[in-house]
């Protein structure tokens, strides 16, 4: 047991003192990334076999509207992790932007200039995702609270806010031009799964070709050498707050334009734990120093299906948590490696 | 996640951290804590004429039972640098098979539940330590399924306890006509762990591993079975504050438990212990749970009062909100009394 966890702390000791991973972790990040592929291919594989109309156009339009949202929260969930940080609070900002957006284009003013309701529809959300973001980015950076319990505070109190805003009520309304978000084609699939796709490309661009990437890393790799080295650490951390922050709000955004409908009490409910989820099946470590930012989009991928093959069979949504939950503690444990 | 792999907002671990926890431990924050909880309890004697009578004293901490016993467990695994995130699920799950066993009476009931707690508790430990998972991966997945658990063998429904046999004793009545049942339990509950914290070799050991998990391997303490036991004894408090669910609302419960574990994170944040582990109070953790709940019996009688209404939504605004304030005055207290080159150099 002892020497166990001197090996854990052995292994974390090393991750973070070099950027460049020994053979035997390369090996190890090797087969964890193989592990989602391999994971990926079986769950397609049972599906084709057991789900009646799996290979449907209809089950992939299904799919993508759903795995849009998770993979969207993931991508901005890898990115905070990358940092060695972690991010509670990204369903309860899909909340809160979710229920503002009705509340704005339903308005007097939303309704006497549509189109100004509409732009404002998603600027002042977003606005009021990033808002979030920075004070979860201040809390952490500027007073060094945990990221844990800086981003409780807003998980706690950000759906509370958006329960105050809407009283708990359902909105509903039907705004057609809203709504494309989530309902709208391009080029046959639908619009949010092109979002995704377009944030992860964008997000991968950030992190591997520009500079921001690469202080992004250096932080979590070792945040002291990266301050050392002239690393911005903290406007690093505040901006990858807000951006989190901000992927979530367009995910809340995608959410209330699919359903017509924003539901405070459920927009975004335990997505903080779907992302977390997807990122680290993507292959994020939890210590922070790698962004798999195409990784994470997989990761959603695989959640997402669990989800529906348990649901397409038949099969409880109690049984899906736990389905759900092994699949997180394989996932961690390949990627940590077993004792040699 | 643990203290290894978050380095601690007050940068790196030598001669001053002592310092800062000799600090601290001393009666710093749980002589704040008491204080504020002692304020709070006079202004509301002040103001409410019915705040100081029985039956609110008694409705007060029978309700608080459950947080301040799944603090209590909480605050020993924080001391180890970790967390347990299943705290609230499990809780919810034993209160399910306590209602399945109450109609064999409270001597089976009570360990039923208790063990059921301690059963998940052996689960986090396992996964943590054997597979070496990080305490938030491992004990998120619990979360989980111990919720997917309780829905499926209660098949989503209240499960109703036995009313005839001696189970709704626990919740319902008093020890002696005097103090709730519950209450009794927490105290003998409290007082061990703090007897453990601050008496035992376990203890020593506990607070040693969150202070540097690495030294106190290379010192020979028994870092493993030390953190076995913090995960076991918190699966335990919350398979007892299950027990406590079902006997005091007549039900089994499996969808209750959300957010519990935030409510028992801040009561141990505003008890004063670091989340970083290595310095932590059982006594201030219980100030702390108590704290927070009187926070909410005051802005009841506020409401009752009429001066104010707030509806049910408004309770996460103030707690994430009184969270807030807490982290604030906590990084305050820590900054004053640190010499101000101990934060990482920053950019």
């Amino acid at each position: 047991m002892n020497s166990a966890s001197a090996d854990a702390n052995h292994d974390q000791g090393k991750r973070s003192s070099s950027r460049r991973p020994s053979g035997r972790l390369a090996w190890r990040s090797t087969l964890a990334r193989h592990g989602t592929l391999i994971a990926l291919a079986a769950l397609l594989l049972v599906n084709v076999l057991f789900t009646p109309n799996f290979l449907h156009l209809q089950t992939l339009f299904v799919n993508i509207s759903q795995v849009a949202t998770i993979a969207i929260v993931a991508i901005g969930m890898t990115l905070v992790i990358a940092t060695g940080g972690i991010d509670l609070s990204v369903g309860a900002v899909m909340a809160l932007a979710g229920a503002l957006a009705p509340l704005i284009f339903g308005s007097e003013l939303g309704v006497a200039y549509p189109l100004l309701g509409l732009v404002a529809a998603f600027v002042l959300p977003l606005a009021v995702a990033l808002a979030c973001g920075a004070f979860n980015g201040v809390m952490i950076s500027v007073l060094r609270v945990q990221p844990i319990i800086a981003t409780l505070i807003l998980f706690i109190s950000g759906r509370g806010i958006a329960q105050v805003l809407t009283n708990g009520n359902l909105q509903t309304f039907s705004n057609p031009g809203f709504s494309y978000l989530g309902t709208g084609r391009v080029l046959g699939l639908p619009f949010q799964g092109w979002l995704a796709l377009l944030i992860a490309v964008l997000a991968f661009w950030v992190v591997n070709r520009t500079i921001h990437g690469r202080h992004l890393l250096a932080v979590g790799g070792n945040e002291r050498a990266a301050a050392l080295s002239g690393v911005p650490v903290r406007r690093v951390k505040i901006g990858v707050y807000m951006v989190c922050a901000f992927l979530a709000g367009i995910a809340g955004l995608v959410v209330v334009a699919i359903n017509s409908a924003s539901d405070a009490a459920r927009n975004g409910n335990l997505m903080e734990l779907d992302a977390i989820a997807a990122a680290v099946v993507g292959g994020a470590l939890l210590q922070g120093g790698r962004a798999p930012v195409f990784g994470a989009l997989l990761g959603a991928v695989i959640i997402q299906l669990v989800k529906y093959t348990l649901l397409a069979n038949g099969i409880e949504d109690e049984v899906a948590l736990v389905a759900k939950a092994l699949i997180i503690v394989a996932a961690v444990a390949l990627q940590q490696g077993r004792r040699e | 996640m643990s203290a290894r792999t978050d380095p601690p907002p007050t940068g790196q671990r030598s001669g001053f951290d002592v310092d800062l926890r000799s600090a601290l431990r001393g009666n710093g924050q749980t002589f704040g804590v008491l204080v504020a909880l002692v304020a709070l309890i006079c202004f509301g004697l002040v103001r409410y004429e019915n705040f100081g009578g029985a039956y609110n004293i008694a409705s007060f901490l029978n309700y608080n039972a459950m947080f301040i016993l799944i603090a209590i467990g909480m605050c020993l695994v924080i001391i180890t640098g970790g967390i347990d995130l299943s705290v609230g699920s499990v809780a919810a799950f034993s209160s399910v098979c306590a209602a399945y066993l109450s109609p064999y009476g409270l001597q089976v009931a009570l360990p039923g539940g208790v063990l059921a707690g301690v059963a998940f508790g052996a689960v986090n430990a396992f996964v943590i330590l054997t597979l070496r998972v990080p305490p938030f991966i491992a004990t998120l997945a619990t979360l989980l399924g111990a919720k997917g658990g309780s829905l499926i063998i209660s098949d989503a429904q209240t499960i109703s306890v036995d009313w005839g046999s001696n189970f709704t004793k626990l919740g319902m009545e008093k020890a002696f006509g005097v103090v709730p049942w519950s209450i009794l339990l927490v105290l003998l509950v409290a007082i061990g762990a703090w007897v453990v914290l601050e008496r035992t070799s376990l203890g020593r050991t506990l607070l040693a591993i969150g202070g540097g998990e690495d030294a106190s391997v290379l010192m020979g303490l028994k870092v493993g079975r030390a953190k076995a036991f913090a995960y076991l004894f918190s699966g335990g408090c919350a398979g007892l504050a299950g027990v406590f669910l079902a006997s005091g609302f007549g039900a089994g419960q499996p969808l209750e438990g959300v957010g519990w574990e935030l409510s028992a994170i801040a009561s141990v944040v505003v008890g004063g212990t670091l989340l970083t582990g290595g310095l932590g109070s059982v006594t201030a953790t219980v100030f702390g749970a108590l704290l927070l709940g009187l926070v909410f019996n005051i802005l009841n009688f506020e409401n009752g009062r009429g001066t104010i209404s707030l509806s049910a939504y408004w309770q996460e605004v103030i707690r994430g909100s009184f969270l807030f304030l807490v982290i604030l005055l906590q990084m305050r207290v820590a900054r004053r009394r640190l010499p101000p080159a101990t934060g990482a150099p920053s950019p």
